[in-house]
């Protein structure tokens, strides 16, 4: 998808500023030139088919009566926006677990580890990224909720008074808070793969400057690695939450689902995300539930968008006094 | 490139070949295939209904062992897709746990003759199970209104009087109920939500549908994540295809006067005396399902799952093939088979002989 980089300006805009005496026009060129035009326009073709097809189709979602609408909802907008709150709130915390950890995790790499074992390191988070969906949600729902039900229990019955953690505790640790800890798990590798590319272009000599002065590695990090990192974190982090917004299947087969917005952390009955729930629900839709959850898809659609933009925003604005450029 | 390579990469494909040919091992050779001598060939695509996954393997290994040059792909991708597909025309029959729907039998079946429509064959009947796990309590009994309070979360404690009522010396413990659904669509809640709101009306007051109406408990997907969700939650209950029960006690249920038993003779039975629905074809066997009706065995709780084929192929070869299949489905011999293997109650014979004649008229 578009993620957050810096692309350059488009081809013609490359060319070199002073005139050439003569111009020299080689087929091969013309070949090139001409195919990353159409690569870079074939990009935008499909991206306006998928809205498109997003749009025509989703149509009648919005003028459904609640006979149509699955569920107790009266309408469409009411039967998305748990959805949406859902799929909000499982990616923020997944990134609360995960950027912790990505930072973490980078800064061994970049700045503590010896060489050898930080190269091995890197491999392993990178293999991550490589597994598919489906075998983290069957760890998930496996073994991962299962692991953590006693702890939820213990949560609930000693720090139940904080709303977070009210309610009845689920029995099978199927809650909101494991999906958000597997999708921690698959956003991981992304987040330190680009934390770690930031802090090693940590320049070299603010670096000694620091030391130089007396400080402690982890003062010489805070003063030096980080502040020049900060929009590199941020995009890591929006690259993150790009991926937790759209994750499906980990999400339909570890949640607990049901059509509420409830922030509870333990409860069985949690927001589903609006991929989950295209997922679990359109084997079994016909006529208008199909539509439905097509507009349900161009929901999310939107907020990706929005998301990506916002976070572009974000880069540039940092990007003016980090001293990345 | 030398030679040795070039001998790894032959080794490779030939090993490739053989693999990829003992895929026809299921297809034996027919050999003495004993009554009628026609043997069809041919490739039929179907897609639906998950639940009848594997009776739908079942069968198409029976089939094709009789039939060495047919093939049969079932694709269990849901019964609203199945039947999407099949009207899209991109199957040849559709598996589904609903009948066609009146708003999709007036369309156009793009793989059926002109002006023509599908059929529904009901060919698997599955029971549906009431399946619980609270740890040393067996032979549960209960009555459809205190399911429908158990499941609609105004019943949630197991020592409840109106558990306890029911269940003179059982050892019900003082615990909470755990409730497990379904969190996919699915014709399996679709069933037990018809029969709680035939049977328990004044409680269950949730219109039928193939969602689970209320907020409560534990969701979990297919039915393989349903039986391993109760199974991992102490205290808890669910209702289930009965072949995915496994391990899980199965309560009885409140028929009439008496509880009764699940048993695969009494969902049959009440099929077998349920009306066809009103207002179709005269070969649409829908069933509309009396889920008061009782008997001694009588268990009303159950699921009925669709062939839905073409009343008149647009292709006369495809409709040959069809018939084949499907007749060997409703056969008492392929019925017996996914009984054993799925799980699934065999029809009556009034209803296979309906069934039969149905097939019989497929152009």
């Amino acid at each position: 998808m578009s993620a957050p980089t810096e692309a350059p300006p488009s081809a013609p805009d490359r060319a070199p500023a002073a005139e050439p005496a003569k111009r020299v026009v080689r087929i091969g060129d013309r070949i090139f030139s001409g195919s990353t035009v159409f690569a870079g326009s074939l990009i935008l073709v499909v991206l306006a088919a998928v809205a498109i097809f997003l749009i025509v189709q989703s149509g009648p979602a919005f003028t459904a009566n609640a006979d149509e609408v699955p569920g107790p909802s009266e309408d469409f907008w009411s039967y998305v926006g748990p959805l949406v709150f859902g799929t909000v709130w499982a990616a923020f915390l997944a990134l609360v677990l995960a950027t912790p950890m990505a930072i973490g995790i980078a800064l061994f790499i970049s700045h503590y580890a010896p060489r050898k074992l930080a190269q091995g390191l890197g491999y392993v988070i990178d293999l991550l990224a490589a597994v598919p969906s489906v075998v983290f949600g069957l760890w998930g729902v496996l073994t991962l909720a299962r692991f953590v039900q006693p702890f939820y229990q213990w949560l609930g019955d000693n720090l139940g008074w904080i709303p977070l953690f009210s309610g009845i505790v689920s029995g099978s640790g199927k809650t909101i808070l494991t999906g958000a800890i597997v999708l921690a798990v698959m956003v991981l590798p992304i987040m330190t793969a680009v934390c770690r590319e930031v802090f090693l272009q940590a320049p070299r000599l603010h670096e000694e400057a620091a030391l130089a002065l007396g400080a402690t590695r982890s003062e010489m990090i805070r003063m030096a690695v980080l502040p020049f990192a900060r929009s590199g974190i941020v995009s890591a982090i929006m690259l993150g939450l790009g991926r937790a917004l759209g994750e499906t299947l980990a999400i339909a087969m570890v949640l607990s689902p049901a059509l509420v917005i409830s922030p509870q952390l333990l409860t069985s009955q949690n927001p589903n995300t609006i991929a989950a729930n295209i997922a679990l629900q359109f084997a079994e839709a016909t006529g208008k539930g199909v539509n439905i959850l097509i507009a349900t898809g161009l929901i999310l659609f939107i907020i990706t968008f929005v998301v990506n933009f916002v976070a572009r925003a974000i880069v540039a604005r940092r990007a003016a006094f980090s001293g990345a450029n | 490139m030398n030679i040795s390579r070039i001998g790894g990469v032959a080794a490779i494909a030939i090993v490739g070949a053989i693999a990829l040919s003992s895929c026809a091992a299921n297809e034996a050779p027919a050999g003495d295939s004993s009554s009628d001598a026609k043997t069809y060939s041919g490739t039929l695509n179907g897609i639906g209904s998950s639940a009848q996954g594997q009776a739908e393997i079942t069968w198409g290994t029976g089939f094709q062992t009789a039939n060495p040059d047919a093939t049969v792909n079932y694709d269990p991708q849901g019964s609203g897709a199945g039947r999407t597909s099949f009207i899209s025309g991109a199957a040849d029959f559709a598996g589904s746990d609903a009948a066609l729907k009146d708003e999709e039998l007036s369309q156009t079946f793009a793989g059926c003759a002109a002006d023509t429509k599908g059929i529904d064959l009901p060919v698997y009947i599955s029971p549906i199970a009431i399946a619980y796990n609270v740890d040393g309590l067996k032979d549960l009994k209960l009555d459809a209104a205190t399911i429908a309070g158990i499941f609609k979360g105004t019943i949630t404690k197991w020592n409840d009087d109106a558990i306890a009522s029911q269940n003179d010396g059982a050892d019900l413990p003082d615990a909470d109920i755990r409730v497990v659904h379904r969190s996919d669509d699915s014709g399996t809640t679709q069933n037990f939500t018809e029969y709680l709101a035939a049977n328990a009306a004044d409680v269950w007051d949730a219109a039928p549908s193939q969602t689970y109406p209320y907020t409560i408990g534990d969701a979990a997907k297919g039915t393989s994540g349903v039986a391993d969700t109760t199974s991992q939650t102490a205290n808890s209950i669910t209702y289930i295809d009965e072949s995915g029960a496994g391990d899980l006690s199965i309560a009885q249920l409140k028929v009439g006067d008496n509880y009764v038993k699940l048993t695969a003779e009494g969902a049959s039975e009440v099929v077998a005396n349920s009306p066809i629905a009103d207002g179709r074809e005269d070969n649409d066997l829908a069933i509309a399902i009396d889920r008061t009706y009782t008997s001694e065995k009588a268990y009303p709780l159950l699921l009925v799952s669709y062939m839905i084929v073409c009343q008149e192929y647009a292709d006369a070869d495809k409709a040959e093939l069809v018939k084949g299949y499907a007749s060997y489905v409703a056969s008492e011999e392929g019925q017996k088979a996914a009984a054993e293997q799925a799980g699934s109650a065999p029809l009556s014979s009034d209803l296979a002989k309906k069934v039969a004649d149905a097939i019989a008229s497929i152009k």
